[in-house]
């Protein structure tokens, strides 16, 4: 297979809110980048955003402080945040919300023509001890909007050269493991091509469609993911899903955290407000994974609503018409198209859904790649060449689980650290990895395999029984016994996509090939995740099981480490060394 | 319910064709996207755009019995009327007035262009300050119903005049995001835009035929951004 190369300093795979403000930052400073993405940009998953951007810009309350965001950041992660990374965050945190509206972005204001703020789940003032705090910054409810299409423009406005319509497929790395670039494919012609590049930055999002019920979008499949597992990177914390507890049942459509920060509430069906039950002092704004496990036992005790039980209610007419509209007014129109409910006057049906990966490729603050040198337990390295920004990364700032408008945040002070570092480390001169024709014959067999399929099982049939294998193993709780047939069950799911079919073989925008080589992705994101959980042998965070109901801070108070190439679980130490504040030791965790 | 889909590939077929789809949707009221996959599942060769399923990433946007909107929000009981129960069946082209690619997906480089003339990013000389930029609820209202745009394009490939002239009529949904800035209370490049459009084709091309408004599935309204804009450019003339 002879493909063209074409060459840059530096690629960013992904126009999500990470991909664009890396390469906003690199395309200022005027070396030559190209960002790929499979979707036109704007219609990144980040678009979907809701709720806002959590950040202490000390709008709604003068006094706010960055290390209360901290605080709360480090609990809500049950304690395996990386606290030099979420310190990072918390404090370079205003600085690019106040960048982001400096570029237009059209935040909601208060009266005083600042930002407005609204609380979600899991903040605080005080360190835990001052009560709710409002700290997410938002554009009505549709901040991912708004902050995505602003980016966009900014990239626009800067010269950034766009591959969109671009698939990558592969990593390309030479002989020691070094990143070269990607092999990608043009969807309009199908065109192969390899963009070499001294930095290559995966911005490519999460993986919501390994589970049959998710809010995420029909795009995101976990590519960055499923290359560097291929390419033989370890990927941390993978087990770690978050199942936010608003997904409108039946559809998996979200309504925002930001309804019950507004005054919404949970009730069952009878009408009682059950978060009192479960978290007396911040209740329907504990945290993520407190919630959502707090409404699956309502609906196992039998206090679910509908005919069969199985979802509950988010009542949201108490706040009237004029706040639901102003503030909320995305949120009536998809419960009205995908609840048939209108929120104005009754309330919407939800159920605990699929809806973030907190796990990733481990990074540092830079976004460098790591991996583990001498086994488990070893010391992190960088990988020369690869970065990772976004949801697909793990720096790790959301550990076990992460805490509502943390993501926006992470996006763009990730995306904005990656591109200052490539930026400088270009400037000082980086190598170019050379990858040798065998090198290239790995990172384009997969596209021949596709190719020269003959006959086999269909992709949508194996895609349908892999999310159903993770709903049904690996959901909100989870129980040894049954993971372990989990785990067998994708072991077999990998021996029969490996043989699957892909009845389309045309070039031009040929999308069956699109998902057939997705799904090699996704499975390769579900053997990580099933194995990781089954491996992590304790509760914590959003990783609850029944066999192991505790949390075990002897054994686990660290991230584990999944190694593609022996599909063994490792472990890695946690950062407890913030430079500028003390250690926020770890508590047990209640709201 | 039977369904019929324009089917083109480039490859493959000198000509488009409308092609017969037999699909069981258990008689629920299923978004047309849905339908779209349950086709593809059939038939793995269809293509068309999809992403976020949920009306806000603006890749699906399509031909639906003769009136452009959003597959993965629009019911087929809102398709036409006779589609649900079977009486009719559900016709998808693409986009009107755009290249075809293939089958449903079209060629929106016109549209995208059209977008980037406007110079769609804020434009402020004055320093920054440490915080933001402050601006009251007032100014920040009147972009109420200009910034949610989706770049569907739902609009612009519904519009006769945009039909005729995408190469010279920048068509609404630029329009309406030209309109978006020159509304923000924190642009200061009201001149320079307004000067771009003062031409017969950029802008006073619109005859106020409201076909975009009738579309927009965000419930925008372009016809209404172009009123304040011509007034704009008239006041300007004076
Ligand atoms: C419904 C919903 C609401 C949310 N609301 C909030 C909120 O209010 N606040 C908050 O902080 N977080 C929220 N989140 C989480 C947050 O939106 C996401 O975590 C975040 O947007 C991910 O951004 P990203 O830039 O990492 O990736 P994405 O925005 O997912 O972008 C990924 C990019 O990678 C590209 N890509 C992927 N694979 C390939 C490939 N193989 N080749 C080429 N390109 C590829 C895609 O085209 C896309 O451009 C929400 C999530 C959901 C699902
Ligand atoms: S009102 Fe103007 S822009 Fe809208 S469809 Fe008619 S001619 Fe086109
Ligand atoms: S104005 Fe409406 S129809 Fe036109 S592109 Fe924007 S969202 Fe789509
Ligand atoms: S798929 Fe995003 S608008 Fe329909």
């Amino acid at each position: 297979m002879s493909i063209r190369t074409v060459t840059f300093d530096a690629i960013v795979v992904g126009g999500g809110g990470a991909g664009m403000r890396a390469s906003l930052q690199m395309a200022q400073s005027g070396f030559k980048t190209a960002l790929i993405s499979k979707v036109f940009p704007t219609r990144s998953h980040t678009v979907s955003a809701q709720g806002g951007i959590t950040c202490a810009i000390a709008s709604a309350d003068p006094n706010d402080d960055w290390r209360w965001h901290m605080y709360d950041t480090v609990k809500g992660s049950d304690y395996i945040g990386d606290q030099d990374a979420i310190e990072y965050m918390c404090s370079v945190g205003p600085q690019t919300v106040f960048e982001l509206e400096h570029m237009g972005l059209p935040f909601s204001r208060t009266e005083e023509g600042r930002i407005y703020q609204r609380p979600f789940g899991g903040q605080s003032k005080n360190y835990g001890e001052g009560g709710q705090a409002a700290r997410t910054c938002a554009a009505a409810d549709r901040t991912g909007h708004a902050l995505l299409h602003t980016l966009y423009q900014q990239n626009l406005k800067n010269g950034t050269q766009f591959y969109s319509e671009w698939y990558a497929a592969e990593l390309v790395t030479d002989a020691r493991g070094h990143a070269a670039g990607v092999i990608a494919i043009c969807i309009e012609t199908g065109e192969a091509v390899f963009f070499k590049a001294k930095a290559t930055v995966f911005a490519t999002g999460g993986a919501g469609r390994i589970y049959s019920s998710t809010t995420n979008a029909l795009i995101n499949t976990g590519d960055g993911i499923g290359m560097a597992l291929r390419a033989g990177v370890p990927v941390q914390d993978i087990e770690m899903w978050q199942f936010h507890p608003t997904g409108i049942a039946g559809a998996g459509t979200l309504v925002t955290e930001g309804c019950r920060g507004e005054g919404g509430y949970l009730i069952n069906k009878d009408g009682e407000r059950f978060m009192e039950r479960y978290a007396p002092n911040a209740k329907d704004l504990a945290g993520r994974d407190v919630v959502a496990r707090s409404m699956m036992m309502e609906i196992l005790d039998g206090r679910g609503c509908g005919p069969n039980g199985d979802y509950v209610y988010l009542k949201l007419d108490h706040l009237g018409e004029e706040v639901l509209h102003t503030r909320l007014p995305g949120i009536c129109e998809l419960s009205k198209t995908f609840a048939h409910a209108d929120p104005v006057k009754e309330p919407i049906p939800v159920v605990p859904t699929c809806h973030y990966m907190m796990g990733g490729i481990p990074t540092n603050i830079h976004g460098q790649a790591l991996r583990l040198d001498g086994g488990h337990q070893g010391q992190a390295q960088h990988i020369p060449g690869l970065f990772a920004v976004g949801e697909v990364a793990c720096v790790s700032v959301h550990g076990a689980n992460r805490l509502g408008g943390n993501s926006l945040l992470d996006l763009v002070v990730f995306g904005r650290a990656a591109g200052l570092y490539i930026e400088e480390a270009l400037r000082q001169g980086m190598d170019q990895a050379e990858p040798n024709s065998d090198d290239m014959d790995r990172a384009t067999a997969r596209l021949r395999r596709w190719d020269d399929s003959r006959s086999g099982e269909s992709v949508a049939s194996l895609r349908k029984e892999l999310q159903t294998t993770m709903q049904n193993a690996f959901g909100v709780f989870r129980k040894g016994d049954l993971m372990i047939d989990g785990v067998k069950k994708v072991a077999d799911l990998r021996g029969r996509i490996g043989e699957a079919h892909l009845g389309d073989k045309s070039k031009a925008f040929n999308t069956a090939r699109i998902e057939a080589l997705e799904l090699d992705n996704l499975l390769e994101v579900a053997e990580a995740t099933a194995i990781a959980a089954e491996g992590r042998t304790e509760s914590r965070g959003a990783h609850s099981r029944y066999d192991y109901p505790d949390r075990d801070d002897e054994n686990w108070l660290c991230h584990s480490i999944f190694d593609p190439k022996t599909k063994q679980l490792g472990k890695r130490d946690v950062n407890f060394k913030p430079k500028t504040v003390d250690t926020f030791k770890p508590k047990v965790r209640t709201y | 319910m039977k369904v019929s889909i324009y089917r083109y590939n480039p490859e493959t077929d000198r000509e488009p064709y409308m092609k017969e789809y037999e699909v069981d949707t258990g008689g629920k009221d299923l978004m047309v996207l849905d339908v779209l996959n349950l086709v593809k599942e059939q038939d793995d060769s269809l293509v068309y755009r999809r992403s976020c399923r949920e009306g806000v990433c603006g890749s699906d946007g399509m031909n639906i019995n003769g009136k452009n909107g959003l597959a993965c929000i629009t019911p087929l009981s809102l398709a036409a009327p006779g589609v649900l129960d079977g009486r009719k069946a559900l016709i998808l082209r693409p986009l009107p007035g755009l290249p075809v690619v293939r089958d449903l997906v079209v060629d929106m480089t016109m549209f995208y262009n059209q977008y980037e003339k406007v110079q769609p990013y804020l434009q402020n000389n004055t320093p920054a300050p440490a915080i933001e930029r402050l601006q009251s609820p007032a100014d920040r209202e009147k972009i109420d119903g200009l910034y949610e745009c989706i770049l569907c394009a739902c609009c612009s490939t519904s519009c006769p005049s945009f039909w005729w002239n995408p190469d010279k009529f920048l068509g609404p949904a630029a329009l309406l995001q030209s309109y978006r800035f020159l509304a923000d209370s924190r642009d200061q490049a009201t001149d320079e835009r307004l000067a771009r459009m003062d031409d017969p084709f950029s802008l006073f091309r619109c005859r106020g035929i409201m076909n975009c408004v009738s579309v927009c599935p965000k419930g925008l309204n372009p016809t209404r951004a172009i009123g304040h804009i011509r007034e704009m450019l008239l006041e300007r003339a004076v």
